[in-house]
């Protein structure tokens, strides 16, 4: 039998699936309905201060990481609902789901580079 | 023995006849929530690079009706995903014994929602105070 | 002595003939029955009293054999401790899901057992040993690490839980992965290596996405979920050991 390739994409499933569920409802909830809501001050995410945090090697680290984790979790999740739900579209729709992942990864990685430091 | 000519039963639509079924389908497509918010979050970084007055402008869009609807359910959604990966947790971890007594599953639960209210305060003070 | 109260329930169950039937049908009796009846007992008396066609597998009568697996209300469940008093006015009887239908309430085993022999459930030892030195000696503790994957009575509830198994019949399954580990978790045994190559393959811990019905409806406590997804950790301390170290991994 051959041997499956599965646990490198389970482990960053299981990585992100940890984060966003330590972490992912209150970053929900501050960043993209408390701010715009007016429940927490706007200014904790106006510009100079998003753009001071994108700028810092901490803050880039957090932004790649989220994003990273978070796409690798949902997309190996979604292809794996498909399947339960009878969409076969074979083993090119596995290289598109995790693809776009390693996509968005790079797309995080480019901005963040682009950015500059403080 | 004579070949037996058996029936198999087609197993469409399997998700839908039982709840524990469709509590599983709903578990699963919290994805979409995950995915959703990480794309958001990449939209607002393409923002942030093009300058002050398009990110204020983003930002500003974020507070019209549909955005906050549509993020309130993800926020629904990823909070469902939050409560059930620590409640499927116990399952993936093997026996833990302290003090010669099995740790019972609803102690690694409940470790793990703590965990998370812990970080989510973090997160929190991190946010409005650093 | 007071005569316990005798009630009426219908039971609808598949019926399926092989060389007769094109596609299984249904068929319904009404049953009297009192409240310490189980469905397993309103199956008998369908055979002994209205319809001796009827076929079903049974035994023990007390939930150790694994014989009366089937669908109860689309649900997998022993008929020999489910009870009727608590279906009126109803209840729908079916085989056990995922599985191909012999006749009537009769499955196909075949697969079920392939699958638990390919994980070579046996001790292996570390090295032969004679009458002389005696019996293993296991710690309570030691003996905890298996014990309720050792309960399993191979009813085949949870392959007819299972959706993966439902839509891929090569998945290795819930019973046998749980029987995998509670050999992979005795102290006696030192097959583990020897019974990774199971263990990694996609069809192996790699078809479950923890759907976890299977834990649902074992009616043993076995906890197959849990047997099968420790090993996702298992096989992934593998998958890198074996990138990292190919010569030295001791499996394929």
């Amino acid at each position: 039998m051959k041997r499956s390739n599965k646990p490198i994409f389970w482990s960053l499933f299981g990585a992100g699936g940890m984060l966003s569920a330590l972490i992912g409802p209150m970053l929900v909830f501050l960043t993209v309905v408390a701010v715009p809501l007016g429940l927490v001050s706007k200014q904790t995410m106006d510009y100079p201060r998003a753009l001071a945090f994108a700028q810092s090697g901490i803050g880039k680290l957090a932004l790649l990481v989220v994003i990273s984790l978070f796409l690798f979790h949902g997309m190996h999740r979604l292809y794996h609902t498909l399947h339960d739900f009878g969409v076969h579209i074979g083993p090119g729709a596995k290289a598109l789901c995790h693809g776009l992942a390693i996509l968005g990864t790079l797309v995080a990685a480019y901005l963040l580079f682009k950015l500059g430091w403080a | 023995m004579s070949a037996r000519q058996t029936y198999t039963r087609p197993v469409a639509g399997w998700w839908r006849r039982n709840p524990f079924y469709r509590a599983y389908i709903v578990r699963e497509m919290t994805c979409v929530a995950v995915i959703a918010y990480a794309l958001e979050l990449l939209v607002g970084l393409g923002r942030l690079v093009r300058g002050p007055e398009t990110f204020e402008a983003w930002l500003t869009s974020l507070a019209r009706p549909w955005p906050i609807f549509l993020n309130c359910v993800a926020l629904l959604l990823i909070a469902y995903h939050a409560w059930t990966w620590f409640e499927v947790m116990p399952k993936t971890l093997p026996f833990i014994s302290v003090g010669g007594r099995r740790v019972p599953d609803r102690a690694i639960v409940a470790s793990g929602a703590i965990a998370a209210v812990i970080a989510s305060l973090l997160l929190l003070l991190a946010f409005l105070y650093l | 002595m007071v005569e316990p109260r005798t009630r009426n329930i219908r039971l609808e169950c598949l019926r399926y003939a092989p060389g007769i039937d094109a596609a299984p049908r249904m068929q319904a009796w009404d049953v009297p029955f009192t409240d310490d009846m189980s469905v397993l007992q309103g199956l008998q008396y369908i055979k002994d009293h209205l319809d001796g066609s009827l076929t079903f597998r049974w035994s023990c009568r007390m939930a150790v054999c694994g014989s009366c697996g089937m669908q109860i209300n689309g649900v997998p469940k022993l008929a020999c401790e489910t009870f009727l008093r608590d279906y009126l006015p109803a209840i729908r009887i079916e085989p056990l899901a995922n599985f191909p239908i012999v006749r009537d309430l009769v499955i196909d085993q075949a697969d079920f057992l392939a699958k638990l022999e390919s994980v070579q459930p046996y001790l292996i030892p570390r090295a032969p040993r004679t009458l002389a030195e005696g019996p293993y000696r296991q710690t309570p503790g030691q003996m905890d690490a298996y014990y309720q994957y050792s309960q399993c009575i191979n009813c085949g509830l949870c392959y007819a839980a299972c959706p993966q198994y439902g839509m891929n019949r090569n998945f290795t399954g819930p019973a046998a992965l749980a029987l995998l580990h509670r050999y992979n978790s005795d102290s006696r045994d030192a097959g583990k290596a020897q019974r990774m190559e199971v263990v990694n393959a996609e069809d192996g811990v790699w078809g479950c996405t923890l759907v976890g019905y299977c834990s649902e409806v074992c009616p043993k406590g076995v906890d197959p979920a849990r047997a099968v997804n420790q090993n996702k950790i298992e096989s992934t301390k593998d998958y890198f050991r074996h990138l990292l170290m190919p010569r030295g991994s001791g499996s394929r």
